[in-house]
């Protein structure tokens, strides 16, 4: 068809609308069911990594300037757990959410990885079950371990071949217990020696630190590049 | 017979999408979505169907609203309807299969960029009726699904020694370059050879 200013402003005009108000009206319908997937799927994360508990209250926090949402989940008005919901930026490929399960002494339960995009075969091990990141933390308290993997010289062994997320992982693990440790209202100073991103940064998980280890760390790190095989 | 005749024609149509005028190995349309997705077989096969539906849904509106459409304007008249068609497919992914969300939810949004659709669009579904165009749109909705489907299979085997998922226990010795983005590349070279080669015949 022949343009003219008149008949393109109508026709795109029309298009727009038409599009915008079908849009709209699937976002009507499914605006609701949406909610309720989301909500069922946080349910059901909190399920995983929680004892058995009838109710749950949400409270949010920002720690290291990203939103935190801590459950605390009681079961006959006591209270038996705490349910974090942590995030990190320092994956290898964005965002990486986990749902961190504490008992009332605050050792972890289980930690269920909600969101991630790591490459597949390497970071994305860290959602398989028996992975090694999760078995460093298995009923222990994080406040009494190095948080750092054992590369930088901390307790968390890594996953192979994928350093950058299994630093990421810590770093969402210890935003976790920070913001765990601000609920049941406990100073903790360790979050921002735990959230190192490389060997040369400071290590200092619980102010354990020393110049010895850093220097070590980052020497290692210098053999890993030129091997090559360091991808994460 | 003239009614056989027309649906081998038909026929015909779906069959060049996936052979003559394969999107991936013979057009080289929508490399970026092609070698980022391709890492396993289920993320292969779960944008080429995501891709298709758009696909076939949008070559069938366009080819309705060729003729209202003034020329000057026809791009961002075609983006505007791809463009809806994707949000609708993933608000609907959203509610209704939240799981297959969950793996597939980050490629949804880039089919409005991928540029199959639009150039089907543009070559095929603006001079053609809504019949033929939705079935142009579905063959070359298949060869994408197939072609992203061999790559992803190809790519998992190779570089984590499993398939669709279906781990053979061999993950720690496989190479894992072709899981990365230069594996990507490689495998895509030597198949669109290979294709190339077989095709010709």
């Amino acid at each position: 068809m022949k343009s003219s200013l008149k008949n393109m402003v109508v026709v795109l005009f029309t298009i727009t609308l038409i599009s915008s108000a079908g849009v709209g009206y699937v976002n009507m319908i499914t605006v609701e069911p949406i909610a309720a997937a989301k909500a069922k799927a946080t349910e059901a994360a909190l399920q995983a990594v929680l004892p058995a508990f009838d109710k749950t209250e949400t409270t949010d926090l920002t720690i290291d300037e990203l939103p935190v949402a801590v459950h605390t989940a009681s079961k006959d008005g006591k209270v038996v757990g705490y349910a974090v919901e942590s995030m990190t930026r320092k994956g290898f490929n964005g965002l990486i959410r986990l749902m961190v399960g504490f008992d009332a002494g605050g050792r972890v339960l289980n930690v269920n990885v909600l969101e991630q995009s790591e490459t597949p075969g390497l970071g994305t091990k860290m959602t398989e079950e028996g992975n090694p990141l999760f078995a460093s933390f298995k009923g222990k308290d994080p406040g009494e371990m190095k948080l750092s993997v054992k590369k930088d010289g901390g307790d968390v062994d890594a996953l192979t071949a994928a350093t950058i997320s299994s630093r990421a992982y810590v770093d969402a693990m210890s935003r976790a217990y920070a913001a765990y440790k601000q609920t049941v209202g406990d100073a903790w100073d360790g979050a921002s020696g735990a959230t190192a991103t490389s060997g040369a940064t400071k290590t200092a998980a619980a102010g354990t630190s020393d110049d010895s280890e850093d220097t070590a760390a980052a020497g290692q790190m210098g053999d890993d590049a030129r091997k090559g095989g360091d991808h994460e | 017979m003239p009614g056989k005749e027309a649906t081998m024609n038909k026929l015909k149509l779906i069959l060049k999408g996936i052979i003559r005028e394969n999107p991936t190995f013979v057009l080289v349309l929508g490399m970026c979505p092609t070698l980022g997705t391709t890492t396993s077989a289920a993320n292969g096969f779960g944008m080429g169907v995501a891709t298709m539906s758009v696909l076939i849904l949008s070559n069938i509106v366009i080819s309705l609203i060729k003729n209202l459409i003034p020329d000057k304007v026809r791009i961002p008249a075609f983006i505007v309807v791809i463009a809806s068609f994707v949000t609708v497919v993933q608000m609907l992914m959203q509610a209704f299969v939240p799981a297959l969300y969950a793996t597939l939810g980050v490629f949804i949004p880039l089919i409005v960029v991928n540029c199959i659709i639009l150039g089907r669009a543009e070559a095929f579904a603006s001079k053609n009726n809504a019949f033929d165009s939705a079935l142009d749109g579905l063959g070359i909705g298949l060869g994408f699904t197939l072609s992203l489907t061999v790559i992803g299979t190809i790519r998992e085997l190779l570089g984590s020694g499993s398939v669709f998922g279906h781990s053979f226990g061999i993950g720690d010795y496989m190479p894992l370059v072709f899981i990365l983005a230069p594996g990507g590349f490689l495998v895509l070279g030597y198949l669109m050879v290979l294709f190339n080669k077989l095709a010709k015949k």
